[in-house]
């Protein structure tokens, strides 16, 4: 590495009040470090003069434990407790904060966060560390390669400091290209069990701030009237019945027209305006479909030659394989839409400065979408433009809409405005459920053959939704050849050897507003491979557990393997085939974000008088755990989430508007629901994958093969208690 | 109109209307950020206080119902051994995940030790049954209560 050694330039740096060390990167991704928080880069690591560490996180916090893992990384590397580093959410900049699987572009998604941070963090730590032990080396005469920083103290033979001792010389060092990273055997902190999240204090006692906590003085608070079903267009309003209300300010139909903004001096005052405003409306564009016609003309599309042949088979070859079998089996699935439902019902707030430039305050999923819309919006360059990420509450996908959509409505709500006042734009739980995007419905079909032996001899495997990525940004990515891959995910890339495949593919026409849903198309694709996994075993008379083994068998195949071995991970944790008197049980196993996760689900009672979910016992490969336990509790709130929805919500349609209203008619899961989660890891020396959508896809098909094991009823359509499956 | 509260020990006047929900008027009047709104129909408990010790849905209280009430919200439940100890097993845990949920979490949790020191987990469950979490934190919750009873026991 290069030390400057310059005299000068040491004791400038070092006679400076507040010295900081930053490290991170400069535009070529190279490392860099500087002194000043005026660098000309934005950093991973900030270390002030009195020796506080902050990570600088480039992830926003919704709950799955990028707060606590990516200062892990850096605490780990530098050699500090985790009482010893801060946190601060990074600013809007896609290209030092970028997320390294999207490409140019800051955002949080597809379970992400760890994979693409886990080098970078690393790394930026290892090199904090490299410059704090060169500048001890300086100041003390030693040799650097004697010298150790252990809980934040820096060491050789009898010297002993706090780091804070050598910021400012450290800050006047060039970052080393490639500093040595710790070898797993010396982890202290990576996969610590005893290492706790660093949000659990201040999310149980009130003081944690999301976006919806935003108070700005003088803020006014917008809501939208939105059409009741989408495309609808606002002509005009009549806002005298919202005169009325106490705390009323105006209203403006939007530039785009999708709505009106009504302008209040608080939520409540927004809330009654809002509901006292009569618009007019032109819905002469709107949807005006049902949900049972977007149903039928999705199961019409399975009928029918799919668009896209997605891997390239002889269909006519499986085809007749399938039709010249010894057993043939055959199953219709169908999923409704879903909503999210984060508890944080969406908003955001934002304002203009003295100087011109636009803050918006969000929990801000994917910040480089509105950064870019704001550009456009308020006609600004970049670096005018800044974007405060919060902490959320919640997303499973919704506040990474490609299109910026609820930031793009605060911007047209603070637009028509003077802009004198900052404005929060804030939507109700009703705003949520009805005018949102929803996982799209879909529906699949599935043919397989069986010969004498039980040996599948082809398997037609027919899907037909809407795709979540086509005319999005996105595209260029994630859409080959037509495939949206995120239509069939878990289906083409299923690590499982199915002889005579044929996967085919059809968009259907637009229904409403669509957007990937916590494990995206996993949700179904998993559902359908898992449950049509027992239902040809069955066919074959083999054990579930067994047969899908029999589908993992290559030793070479480390994709195999790893299914294999958490699937087995779960059957011997969850005591397979000996559940107690009156229970059964259900497994299911699937490899989705690069992760394997497999589920044994036990239930009791029967269909007619209620289900009752036992316990669910999960094994998880998900490489290195970097923190088990909020592996763990990505896993247990995973299965919640897949499970409570595939119990008996869903979103429906009558003439294009959507049905529901809140959590009384879209019911979360409840505590009471199931009643044991146990979770277990699997030990890897793999670099670390995802663990925030995982362990949703396999927890609804191990539900349904349970209920299947208990009482012979398959469930097909979702949710399951419109299939005559009630539960207790 | 012009109403006093009583809330966190302190008297506070409050300009409100009659038929304002206690929530928006801790929230947006009191600016304590710490209740939150989820659903405003009472079927998600996030915005849980106190009412002279009783859990209650400030979305569906009427400011003109609680003038003569002690009101306690999340930024001062822990200030009772209780909370405190509700407090404490949360972060032994880490119950939390996105967290929006969890100050009505806590202040139902406090409301059942309060009134069921040992809570069976069939006990627990009925009594949580209201406060939704969509990060599905509910077995830590379950535990989280279990183990602020062993605090408070000890």
């Amino acid at each position: 590495m290069t030390i400057n050694t310059s005299r000068r330039g040491f004791l400038k740096g070092a006679a400076a009040a507040g010295a900081v060390l930053l490290v991170g990167a400069r535009p070529d991704g190279a490392l860099a470090a500087a002194s000043s928080e005026t660098a000309q880069f934005n950093p991973f690591v900030k270390i002030d003069a009195d020796g506080t560490v902050t990570a600088i996180v480039k992830h926003f916090e919704k709950g799955q434990g990028p707060a606590t893992g990516l200062p892990t990384l850096i605490a780990e590397e530098i050699g500090l407790t985790m009482d010893q580093i801060e946190y601060e959410f990074a600013p809007s900049n896609p290209q030092v904060y970028n997320n390294l699987l999207f490409g140019p572009f800051q955002g949080t998604g597809g379970s992400t966060a760890m994979a693409n941070s886990w080098m970078q963090y690393r790394q930026a730590g290892a090199a904090a560390r490299e410059m704090l032990i060169n500048a001890a080396a300086q100041i003390w005469g030693v040799d650097a390669s004697g010298i150790t920083i252990e809980e934040g103290i820096v060491k050789a033979g009898d010297n002993s400091a706090p780091i804070a001792e050598f910021v400012a010389a450290a800050s006047q060092l060039e970052a080393p290209a490639e500093p040595r990273l710790k070898d797993p055997s010396e982890f202290r902190l990576i996969g610590n069990e005893t290492v706790r999240r660093k949000d659990s204090a201040i999310k149980g006692n009130g003081q944690a701030m999301y976006a919806m906590d935003v108070h700005l003085p003088n803020q006014m608070v917008a809501m939208i009237k939105r059409p009741e079903s989408k495309g609808g267009i606002a002509n005009s309003f009549d806002d005298s019945a919202s005169k009325e209300v106490k705390g009323y300010i105006s209203a403006a139909v939007l530039p785009n027209q999708a709505g009106v903004a009504v302008y209040a001096e608080n939520t409540w005052a927004a809330i009654q305006a809002r509901d006292a405003l009569e618009v007019d409306w032109d819905m002469s564009g709107s949807e005006t479909r049902d949900s049972d016609q977007i149903k039928a003309e999705i199961m019409a599309a399975l009928d029918a030659e799919a668009t896209y042949n997605v891997n390239k088979a002889d269909v006519a070859a499986v085809s007749a394989a399938i039709d010249g079998a010894d057993t043939v089996v055959e199953k219709t699935f169908y999923f409704p839409l879903l909503a999210h439902a984060p508890m944080e019902p969406l908003n955001c707030t934002i304002e203009q400065t003295a100087e011109g430039d636009i803050v918006l305050h969000d929990g801000a999923q994917m910040p480089t979408g509105p950064h870019m819309a704001y550009q456009q919006i308020f006609q600004l360059p970049t670096e005018k433009i800044h974007i405060k990420t919060m902490l959320a509450g919640g997303s499973f996908g919704r506040r990474a809409t490609p299109d910026a959509d609820y930031q793009v409505e605060a911007a047209l709500a603070f637009v028509v405005t003077d802009r004198s006042r900052p404005v929060k734009l804030v939507w109700t739980r009703e705003d949520d459920i009805r005018s949102g995007y929803y996982r799209p419905a879909f529906g699949h079909r599935v043919r397989v053959g069986l010969d004498a032996d039980g040996k599948i001899v082809g398997w037609q495997h027919q899907v037909a939704g809407q795709s979540v990525i086509k005319g999005t940004p996105f595209e260029a990515v994630a859409v080959h050849d037509g495939v949206d891959h995120s239509s069939v995910e878990g289906i083409a890339d299923s690590p499982y050897d199915i002889p005579g495949m044929a996967l085919g593919l059809t968009d259907t026409p637009k229904a409403t507003t669509v957007l990937w849903w916590r494990s995206v198309g996993h949700t179904h694709t998993g559902y359908v491979m898992e449950t049509m996994m027992d239902t040809v075993a069955e066919a074959a008379g083999r054990d579930p557990v067994e047969f899908r083994l029999s589908h993992l068998s290559d030793t070479n195949n480390a994709d195999q393997q790893r299914k294999a071995e958490v699937l087995k991970l779960a059957v011997e944790k969850a005591g397979w085939g000996n559940a107690p008197a009156g229970r059964a049980q259900g497994i299911a196993v699937h490899k989705s974000f690069g992760s394997y996760a497999a589920q044994v689900v036990e239930v009791s009672g029967d269909p007619e008088n209620g289900i009752k979910i036992e316990k669910v016992t999960c094994a998880v490969d998900c490489g290195i755990a970097v923190n088990p336990d909020v592996v763990r509790a990505q896993m247990e709130g995973g299965i919640g989430y897949g499970i409570g929805h595939v119990m008996r919500d869903q979103i429906t349609l009558t003439q294009g508007a959507v049905d529901q209203y809140n959590f009384p008619d879209y019911e979360p899961l409840r505590i009471g629901d199931v009643a044991e989660i146990d979770v277990h890891i699997v030990p890897s020396a793999e670099a670390p994958t995802g663990v925030g959508e995982p362990g949703t896809p396999p927890s609804a098909p191990a539900l349904a093969n349970a209920i299947q094991a208990l009482s012979g009823v398959k469930v097909t359509t979702l949710p399951m208690v419109e299939n005559g499956v009630s539960f207790v | 109109m012009a109403l006093t509260l009583k809330l966190n020990g302190e008297t506070h006047t409050v300009d409100a209307e009659p038929g304002t929900p206690l929530l928006w008027v801790i929230r947006d009047e009191l600016k304590l950020t710490g209740t939150k709104f989820g659903c405003g129909v009472a079927s998600c408990g996030a915005c849980t206080v106190h009412l002279n010790g009783e859990p209650v849905r400030s979305c569906q209280t009427y400011i003109e119902d609680v003038e003569d009430a002690e009101i306690t919200t999340i930024e001062e439940v822990g200030d009772d051994k209780i909370g405190a100890a509700i407090q404490q097993a949360w972060i032994e845990l880490d119950v939390v995940q996105c967290g929006y949920c969890q100050s009505g979490q806590v202040m139902s949790a406090v409301g059942l030790l309060s009134e069921n020191p040992k809570p069976s987990v069939e006990e627990i469950d009925d009594y949580m049954h209201g406060n939704a979490c969509r990060c599905a934190t509910y077995q830590r919750i379950r535990a989280g209560i279990q183990r602020a009873s062993e605090i408070l026991e000890a």
